[in-house]
């Protein structure tokens, strides 16, 4: 799994990280999502799926080799 | 064949391809359903997100393909049968079909409404140019060729909507007025301290902000193009453009005469929209989620409508798991919203009702970065951010489960 994100359109709202904490936080900053690792180990993968499918800025892109 | 009674529906269709009708069909395939999905949607592309458009796309920078929810790909793999350009008209409930509006019959076993809400028009304005709402892509569009330097604007509803597009529009040199009969802006979701901050920063933008003002009584047009709007005190406001941004209802008029329930006008009453149960079931075998949906609150038996991004995409995840799963019953959630204004963004977590207590916790509203929380009953009800997001999210714990109120930040 190659996780990327739209940082221009993330809203802030840390979805992603409510589902997924070892995988995404937010910058202190401005909230905007940042990926602590972009390739997951398998057990993070419905975690991962579950915030791709909740951030309701659709930034979060999960690809699967 | 009751889908309702524990098996699994073979047919699942959804109407409205959207963000709710889109998490339905995601999340039923992620929870591994097999069965066959339908999206009907009335639009002719394929489901979009609708809060850029009063903001990167209304600015001009992104362009719509931008908005798309999904790629194409990811849609074909999860094999869902995609039906977009045409509304669905009625449903059949008896022979469990619904009928679209070129006679086209799609049967169901099991049914889910996330048709959404449709802007409000200003009665009288009909084929008059110049006079819009902002619901869909073609809104956006239409509006954003008319919002040039110089240009004078006047948007009817300081809600939402009426605020980012003002905040748009005066970043793009357009002289903009904003009419509310309302005391504050975004009066339905914070309270006045937080509204008379907001006022301040839209005026500071040069947005002459008139709240409390006396209700619109009509437009003037001019060679069928808007010229003026008129207040019921006598006042006239000439105009070039006009955004009528006062509020949207529930596209419900299709269900007449289905098993379905319409909740009355009261926001405890479900305001128009389909009431549910807590787990989104309107009648056997139909559902509803998203902006559309009236979902029973256990905790005070109150229906509640949301019109927030968040919601329909959560909403349209638990539907999907209650159709499949008749045990599933949805964890308590926690209305989250978020508006981008200028370079501030407000979010919010729970609500802030006018009579709970508010106070800033961090932050300041001078600085215009700031969170504050409000209670009631010595309880937490809500949280509201601006410009500190990752602070705001340790206050959601707190608000969902209205937690005794102190000062500090929950570990
Ligand atoms: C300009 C704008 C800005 C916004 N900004 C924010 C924001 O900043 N933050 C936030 O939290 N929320 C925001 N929202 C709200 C958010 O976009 C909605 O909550 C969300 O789109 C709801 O999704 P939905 O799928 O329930 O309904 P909708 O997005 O309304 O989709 C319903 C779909 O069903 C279709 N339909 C209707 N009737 C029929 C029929 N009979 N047959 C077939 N199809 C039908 C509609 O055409 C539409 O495509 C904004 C909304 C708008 C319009
Ligand atoms: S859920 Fe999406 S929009 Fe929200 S913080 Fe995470 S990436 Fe950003």
């Amino acid at each position: 799994m190659k996780i990327t994100v739209e940082e221009d359109k993330c809203c802030a709202g840390g979805q992603c990280v409510l589902a997924a904490p070892e995988v995404f936080d937010q910058r202190d900053e401005d909230g905007i999502v940042v990926l602590l690792t972009d390739t997951p180990d398998s057990s993070k993968y419905e975690a991962v799926r579950e915030a791709a499918q909740i951030c309701p800025a659709a930034c979060i892109h999960v690809a699967d080799n | 064949m009751t889908p309702d009674a524990g098996r699994e529906p073979a047919r699942v269709v959804v109407v409205g391809a959207s963000a709710a009708g889109l998490a339905v069909v995601e999340a039923a395939r992620s929870q591994g359903y097999r069965g066959e999905l339908t999206l009907i949607g009335d639009e002719p592309h394929l489901p979009y997100d609708r809060p850029p458009l009063s903001k990167q796309l209304l600015t001009g920078d992104w362009p719509p393909e931008r908005l798309l929810l999904r790629e194409q790909a990811h849609l074909d793999g999860l094999a869902v049968t995609m039906k977009l350009g045409q509304p669905a008209s009625t449903v059949d409930a008896d022979a469990r079909e619904v009928v679209l509006a070129d006679g086209d019959r799609v049967p169901y076993d099991a049914l889910v409404v996330t048709t959404g809400v449709r802007a409000r028009c200003l009665p009288g304005s009909d084929g008059i140019s110049g006079v819009h709402v902002l619901r869909t892509l073609q809104d956006a569009l239409a509006l954003r060729a008319e919002l040039v330097p110089g240009r004078r604007l006047v948007v009817l509803g300081a809600g939402v909507l009426g605020a980012e597009a003002a905040a748009v529009a005066r970043g793009l040199g357009a002289e903009v007025t904003v009419l509310d009969p309302l005391a504050w802006p975004l009066a339905r979701i914070v309270n006045r301290e937080i509204g008379g901050w907001l006022a301040e920063v839209h005026r500071e933008h040069g947005v002459d902000l008139r709240c409390s003002c006396a209700p619109v009584t009509g437009l003037h047009a001019a060679e069928g193009h808007v010229a003026a709007v008129e207040l019921a005190d006598g006042t006239v406001l000439p105009a070039d453009t006009v955004l009528v941004a006062i509020g949207a209802t529930p596209a419900v008029e299709w269900l007449a005469g289905s098993p379905v329930t319409i909740g009355g006008p009261e926001p405890a009453s479900g305001s128009g929209g389909v009431l549910c149960d807590p787990r989104g079931q309107a009648a056997p075998g139909i559902y509803a989620a998203g902006d559309v949906a009236a979902w029973q609150d256990p905790a005070t038996g109150e229906y509640r409508r949301y019109e927030h991004r968040l919601n329909a995409t959560e909403q349209g995840r638990a539907v999907a798991r209650a159709l499949l799963d008749p045990g599933f019953t949805p964890p308590p959630s926690v209305p989250y919203f978020w508006s981008d204004q200028y370079d501030l963004k407000l979010q919010t977590f729970g609500t802030l009702d006018a009579d709970d207590e508010f106070i800033v916790v961090d932050g300041s509203l001078g600085a215009r970065r700031f969170i504050g929380v409000s209670h009631r009953d010595g309880l937490v009800r809500g949280a509201l951010g601006v410009g500190m997001p990752r602070q705001l999210r340790a206050w959601r714990t707190a608000v969902a489960e209205h937690a005794p109120w102190k000062e500090t930040t929950p570990a």
